[in-house]
């Protein structure tokens, strides 16, 4: 359950410097997503019985595992609300953002 | 060299015979006449073996060059073939296969589109695509089909080009006409055409992100490199098609094929099957005294420009024959050798001659009019500037 590291985007000077074809390595991610929410995924650790059924549906693959308890990664975060809606003991609140 | 074996084919049989010599590692196809006999000798092929393919009955040329994508994305080589309405079912895959840079080569038999409806020869169909991105290769026999699949996978897999080739012949005229072929060694073809070896591939060891998407920022120099690599294509195709003489001794002259037009006042130029016609007429009125000759394009993309102006630069007019019609204009295959003569110096005089639609013969009668609609228009005759040939009825 490793996090991608957001990378540094160096903006080519030469066409040489951009891929020859669209395909580059996985995982080269340059910008993040968190600004396309307008709600936010609070987990209620009380609630949280860390069965992660959240994480098997999470479609931005942006819940993992943080010393054995769930954790989100918000900079990736798209603010769906699937992880809310899944979750079986409703641990999982979506709050409004800005 | 080895010796070939010598073989009665039809053009798309020889299509087939080429295909199992360059031995794709996938297949995806679906019929439509006049391209189903290529599917069906190919299935017998993987049938008995002689062609380790693996074979995909789609269920539409959608799927099958999808599916050409996605097995060319792990580093396949692929095949497909399609014709007339099934191409333009491709169309939105067309440009997602130049796009993604996957060196597939696929054979369309040119078939009139609807409506009318109408299963016979014309190039509507491929020059409709003209701007997907492919490189187009326009051949004239069964020979030149088989011997064009091997050098098309020897021209997509290029690093410098990495784009993919559509192969057409002319429906029926070319696909359905049996002649006697060469089929060269699989030993010989082995040595011409190495296996395909790309970095540009998913892999568990290298694993990539394939067919990403892009900003505004960014999306036009992805363009520009694949503009680059078609343009680029025009040196290794000359280098393909010399390296293809060395081994199996036959050339086809690269992007063009000139034919008595060294001191040439009246040119004709044509794709595909319609150039022997014009051969032959060339011929006949050499007899006669005449000075002309004939150009044929053997590629649309990338548009040999410099060898129509070097092989024009004496001519006094040219002759450009269409099968298809840009509705409201004038022929795609004229439009763009008058964009090319345009870059030249000389004040040519130049006719379109819209021929052979949904398969109406181009004859030896309907070329020698056109030869002489050149010269009464040279006279100073006022001449329509497109023409349909062929006609039969009145239009005034």
């Amino acid at each position: 359950m490793s996090r991608p590291q957001l990378k540094k985007f160096i903006k080519p000077k030469h066409i040489s410097d951009y891929p020859v074809i669209p395909c580059y390595e996985a995982g080269h991610l340059v910008t993040e997503n968190s600004g396309w929410r307008t709600e936010k995924p609070i987990i209620e650790r009380e609630k949280c019985s860390g069965c992660f059924n959240c994480y098997l549906f999470c479609p931005e693959g942006v819940i993992f595992k943080q010393e054995k308890i769930v954790a989100i990664d918000y900079a990736f975060c798209k603010g769906c609300g699937i992880c809310a809606r899944i979750c079986l003991r409703k641990a999982i609140k979506m709050v409004r953002e800005g | 060299m080895k010796m070939g074996r010598r073989a009665f084919l039809s053009g798309n049989e020889a299509v087939a015979e080429g295909v199992r010599l360059a031995a794709p590692h996938v297949i995806p196809i679906y019929p439509i006449t006049p391209q189903t006999v290529v599917v069906e000798r190919l299935a017998e092929m993987v049938e008995d073996g002689s062609l380790k393919s693996e074979f995909m009955h789609m269920e539409s040329e959608h799927s099958a060059l999808s599916a050409c994508m996605g097995a060319s994305s792990i580093g396949a080589r692929t095949f497909t073939a399609t014709s007339s309405q099934g191409l333009l079912y491709m169309a939105e895959c067309l440009y997602y296969a130049s796009g993604g840079r996957f060196p597939i080569v696929m054979m369309n038999a040119n078939r009139a589109l609807a409506l009318p409806w109408n299963i016979y020869g014309d190039q509507q169909d491929s020059l409709a695509l003209l701007d997907s991105g492919w490189i187009q290769i326009y051949v004239e026999d069964a020979q030149e089909s088989l011997d064009m699949v091997i050098q098309s996978y020897a021209i997509a897999e290029n690093m410098k080009v990495l784009t993919p080739v559509m192969l057409n012949l002319d429906g029926f005229i070319l696909t359905h006409t049996y002649e006697l072929v060469e089929i060269p060694s699989k030993e010989d073809v082995l040595g011409f055409l190495p296996s395909y070896e790309t970095p540009y591939k998913m892999d568990l060891e290298n694993p990539k992100n394939m067919g990403f998407s892009c900003s505004p920022a960014d999306y036009t120099e992805f363009k520009y490199r694949q503009h680059k690599a078609v343009l680029d294509a025009k040196d290794v195709i000359k280098k393909v098609s010399d390296s293809f003489k060395d081994s199996f001794g036959r050339s086809y002259g690269g992007l063009v094929d000139a034919y008595r037009c060294d001191d040439a006042e009246l040119i004709v130029i044509s794709l595909g099957s319609a150039t022997g016609t014009c051969r032959t007429v060339v011929d006949d009125l050499r007899k006669e005294g005449w000075l002309v000759g004939v150009l044929k394009i053997r590629f649309m993309r990338p548009f040999p420009e410099d060898e129509i102006n070097e092989i024009t630069q004496n001519a006094k007019a040219v002759a450009v024959i269409d099968r298809d019609i840009s509705f409201g204009y004038e022929g795609t295959v004229f439009t763009n050798v008058n964009s090319a003569l345009a870059k030249s110096k000389t004040n040519i005089m130049k006719m379109n001659f819209i021929a052979g639609l949904g398969g109406r013969d181009i004859s030896k009668e309907s070329i020698r009019e056109l030869f002489s609609d050149l010269k009464e228009g040279l006279d100073g005759k006022p001449k329509e500037r497109v023409k349909f040939l062929s006609l039969g009825v009145d239009i005034d």
